[in-house]
Order: structure tokens, then sequence, then C-alpha cells
């Protein structure tokens, strides 16, 4: 057996990293349905991210990069509650949270 | 971290400080008296100037760092900030007027203001990954709450739910590039993860980290491909707001554009160049062409960002500290611009209906001869009609490019902002040779008049001066 598939090694994660980080890009293109899918999708993108920084810490031996994962996941929360306020606000005037039908704005 | 190192952000400190201060003062405000807080938020920025100023007086003009080396504070940083206290300011004046019309005031759009503001102020002075970061993220954060100001408004909760989506995605893909930069470099700090990618030389990673990188910045700044967020949201969100959203952050975003890709990134200057020269020319054709279809100003100034952001990329792309300086007068001369442009909407605004349509503009001249002379001069400048400050920041980002051999590209910025200057005419024209279709007197406070005048002349003082502005701008590089 060859070593990459005995070993973890940091090819593993960052191929995890970037399966998670077009997982989630795809999720905000393709979804046309629900705005609530567009939100996972965006904190699905932040761990994607954490994932290569925490890899790339550990890979380079220091801590700088666990550091800035812990700066993204509080940020990540912050934006988590303005994105779900944002989106009570829009249901109350609107009564949809379907993608497809906020086309107000144009032109 | 030391007693210097807090005495380098003091600024900024202060900032945070009056943010939560106002907040606290905000709650216990009777409604009658919340003007109160427009008066604090201006003293604010009134003392943060003269904290940065003063801190300029004593020191030279080389660069100190601190907390780690994650914060610098340079010529360059602190010209922008003054910039954006007096951008602030003003724009504080005209929301008070346009808060209370719209029966809108309350302490919170002043209190994110100054959190975006402290925001841009980190960023500008970032010197580290992480402080780009988290400042952007500041900044964008302030502002979607910002554009749901009127939690009433179907427009408003739309255009914010799109920013927010399109603004966090961009943030996910800066921040992917950034964990790319690290994997290669090892090292968050902008000026390490320069001499590492001296060192590293080509490599494949590194130019994927590049398009990340530049991806957001693009994003950030609204260039065409990536500028589908910028027409609906300064069309959803309050006239107020978007008079913010199109000042301050914009003189981050050019502050954003050099600490990552000239500070950090500097030594593939060949590859960002190629990249930048894309989002650049079409940025100034798509943004002037879909200008002219517009039947709505909002929307109109929208499209004209998205071509004056093509412009200021202009300056960046050449590279050189004459581009560089080139593009912050131009960062600077169009914040100030576009605040003009939007307290005149504000001003024809009556209570609920914004002056947005272009109709809205008929005849101007019979009604307030001196509003529609201020926004002849508002819409030369952004024209680029000589003797006006606009048209000498066209022609200083021109000349940076011709400098470095790229006629094609100034050929193309020339044709289109003629095409462009279409757009500003139609406004000219309206005001002054069609009827008005109302009689209505045309009126604001005196402090809201005075700092539109101000701000009106300027295009033409700051035109015939404009020496100690370049000036101002050169040395900073």
């Amino acid at each position: 057996m060859s070593a990459y598939l005995t070993e973890l090694t940091l090819a593993h994660f960052l191929t995890l990293g970037a399966i998670l980080f077009s997982l989630s890009v795809a999720g905000i293109f393709l979804n046309r349905k629900n705005v609530i899918i567009l939100l996972m999708a965006i904190e699905l993108m932040l761990l994607a991210v954490n994932m290569n920084f925490v890899a790339f810490s550990r890979f380079h031996g220091n801590a700088d990069g666990q550091v800035f994962v812990f700066f993204i996941l509080t940020v990540a929360a912050a934006e988590a509650a303005i994105g779900l306020a944002i989106l009570v606000v829009l249901f109350r005037n609107r009564n949809t949270i379907n993608v497809a039908e906020l086309d107000d704005l144009k032109g | 971290m030391t007693a210097s190192d807090l005495f380098i952000a003091l600024p900024e400190l202060f900032i945070l400080v009056m943010a939560c201060l106002i907040m606290l003062i905000d709650l216990y405000l009777p409604e009658n008296r919340r003007g109160m807080v427009s008066f604090i938020s201006v003293l604010t920025l009134l003392f943060a100037g003269i904290m940065v100023m003063r801190w300029q007086a004593v020191d030279s003009s080389t660069a100190q760092y601190a907390f780690n080396g994650t914060f610098v504070r340079d010529r360059m940083a602190d010209v922008l900030k003054v910039f954006c206290f007096i951008v602030l300011g003003a724009v504080f004046v005209y929301a008070k007027h346009y808060l209370r019309v719209f029966k809108l005031m309350c302490g919170e759009y002043y209190v994110l203001s100054l959190f975006l503001l402290l925001g841009a102020m980190v960023l500008i002075s970032a010197a580290s990954l992480l402080t780009v970061y988290l400042g952007l993220e500041l900044i964008s954060l302030s502002s979607y709450a910002l554009v749901a100001l009127n939690r009433d408004d179907r427009r408003g909760a739309e255009a914010a739910m799109k920013y927010f989506i399109l603004g966090s995605l961009a943030s996910g893909l800066l921040l992917y590039g950034m964990s790319m930069l690290y994997g290669v470099t090892g090292s968050l700090s902008l000026s390490d993860i320069a001499a590492s990618v001296a060192i590293a030389g080509d490599n494949v990673m590194l130019v994927f980290a590049l398009v990340f990188v530049v991806v957001g910045i693009a994003f950030k700044l609204g260039a065409v491909p990536f500028h589908m967020w910028v027409p609906d949201v300064y069309h959803g969100a309050p006239a107020a707001v978007t008079m913010l959203i199109g000042s301050v952050p914009k003189l981050a975003a050019f502050a954003m554009a050099i600490r990552l890709l000239d500070n950090g990134l500097v030594p593939m200057q060949g590859d960002w160049m190629a990249m930048l020269t894309v989002l650049a020319a079409l940025s100034i054709i798509v943004g002037n062409l879909v200008a002219i279809a517009q039947t709505n100003l909002k929307r109109m100034l929208a499209y004209s960002t998205i071509s004056h952001m093509g412009f200021l990329l202009l300056g960046v792309l050449a590279g050189t500290a004459q581009g560089y300086s080139a593009a912050m007068f131009y960062a600077i001369t169009y914040a100030i611009m576009s605040t003009g442009a939007f307290a005149v909407l504000i001003m024809l605004s009556k209570s609920g209906i914004e002056a947005e349509n272009l109709d809205d503009y008929k005849g101007l001249n019979q009604r307030n001869p001196l509003l529609a002379a201020l926004m002849l001069m508002l819409m030369f400048s952004m024209a680029g009609i000589p003797v006006f400050v606009g048209f000498f920041a066209k022609w200083l980002v021109i000349q940076a490019i011709l400098d470095v051999g790229l006629l094609w590209l100034a050929v193309v910025a020339v044709v289109f902002s003629v095409i462009g200057s279409f757009y500003y005419l139609r406004v000219v024209k309206l005001m002054y040779f069609d009827e008005p279709e109302t009689t209505d007197k045309v009126t604001a406070p005196a402090d809201f008049r005075f700092v539109l005048t101000v701000n009106g002349v300027a295009q033409l003082l700051m035109g015939i001066f404009a020496n100690a502005l370049i000036a101002l701008c050169v040395a900073s590089f």
C-alpha cells in the first residue's frame, strides 16, 4: 500500500478543505430555493478555510494559523447572527425566503 | 503589548470607546433629543482627526509598527484616515436630515457607522493578513446591518440579503486565498510574506492564492465581473446608507488593495498586473455603458461607481509609486464627489419618497438654482471635465498607465469616459433645460445646506488647487 493510503498527510487535509470549499461555492450558485441553505453554504466555506489554516499551521509548526482560526470562528458567529437577523427581516417583509423571488431590484 | 502600542493605535481606540459610549447615550436620550447623537458623533470624528494629525506633527513619515507587527501607522494610513473622518463627518450631517425626514432617527445608524469607520481604520493600518480580515469583516458586517436599517422596507431587506450573501462569499474566497498564502510562506505578516514570496519565485500555489486574493479585492471594490451586488445595494439601501457605502469603504478598499498587493505580494507584480488590467478595462466599459440605460439615479450612480473603481484600479495596476498616489487621489476625490451627489438626492427627497428617478431632477434650476449649480459641479467633476477635480483624478491615473506603456488601456479609458459623460450631462440637461413637474420648494436645515455648498464648491477649488492634495498623496508612497 502506498504511503498516501496509510498515512494522513498535509495533502489529505488540503484535499478535504478544497472539497468542502467547492461544495459550498456550488451550494451558493446552484441553490435557487432557500436562503437558509445559502447561509449554511457560507458557514461551510469558512470551515473549509479553517481546515486549511489548521493543517498548514500543523505543517509549519507555528501557531499563527490556529490563532487565525479562532478569529474566523468568532467572526463567523457574528456573521451568522447578522445573516439570520436579515433573514427574519426579509421574511417579515415578503413572506418568503425563496431565492428566486428576490427580484424587486434589477436593471 | 506595550504602552507605545496603545499610543500608536490611539485614534482607533478612541473611536471604539466613543462608539460604545454613543450606544449607551442613545439609550437614555428622549426621542426629541436624538439629534445630540449626531452632534457627538461629529465631535468624535473631529477629535480623532486631531489625534491622527498631532501624531504626524510629532513624528516623521517613517512607518511605526504595533501589536507584534500586525498594525502599522504610516503616511498613507494617516492621510486616508483623515479623509475618512472628513467624508464621514459630511455624511453624518446629511444623514441627520435624511433620518429625520424618513422617521428613522435612531442611534444605530451612528453607532454602526462608527464601527464601520473603525473597521476601515484597522484595514487601512493593516500589516498582517489577520488585521486585513478583521478590518474588512468589521466594515462588511456593519454595512450589512445598515442596508437593512429601514426594517419595513421590502427593497432594503432584499438588498441586505443579496449584499450579505455576496459579501460573505467574497470574504470566504479572500480567506481561502489567505490560507494558501499562509501555507506557502508560513507567516501572516505582510512584510514576511513579501520576503518569502520573493525567495519562492514561480510557484503554482502562489498564483492560485493570488487569484483568490484579487477576486476578494475586486468584490469589495465592486469591479466587473464581481459587481453584481453594487447596483442592487445602492438602489435598495436607504440613501443615507448608500452615501456611506459609497464613501469610507471605498477608501478602505483602496488601502486593502495596496496593503495586500503592494506590501504583501509585490514580487508577483507581473501576475496581478495582468489580472487587474482585465478587471479595470471591463469595469470601465461595462460601468459606463450600462449606466446610460438607467432611469434611476441611485442605480446610475451605482454603475458610475463601478466605472470609477475601474479607473482607480488603473492607478493600482500601474504598480509604481506614481500610480499608487494617483489611485489614492482618485479614491479620495471620488469619495467626496459621490457623497455630494447623494446629498443632493437626499435634499430633494420628501417624506417617504426618495428623489431617485431622473425625472425628479427636471427643472431643478427653477426650483432651487443653488442646488442645481452644486449638482452641476458634482456631475461635471464625475464626468471628468477640466478644471473640476475629477478631471485631474482621471488625468493622473491615465498618466500613470501611460508611463508603464499600457497605451491601449489608456485609449479604452479615455473613450469610455467620454461615452460616460453622456449620462452625467443628461442630469445637467434635465436640471437646466426641462420644465419642472412640481413647484415645491426644496429646503433643508442650515448645516445641511452649508456642508453641501462646501462639498460642491470643493469640486472646483480642489481642481484649481489640486497640487496640494496631489503632493499629499505623492508623499504617502
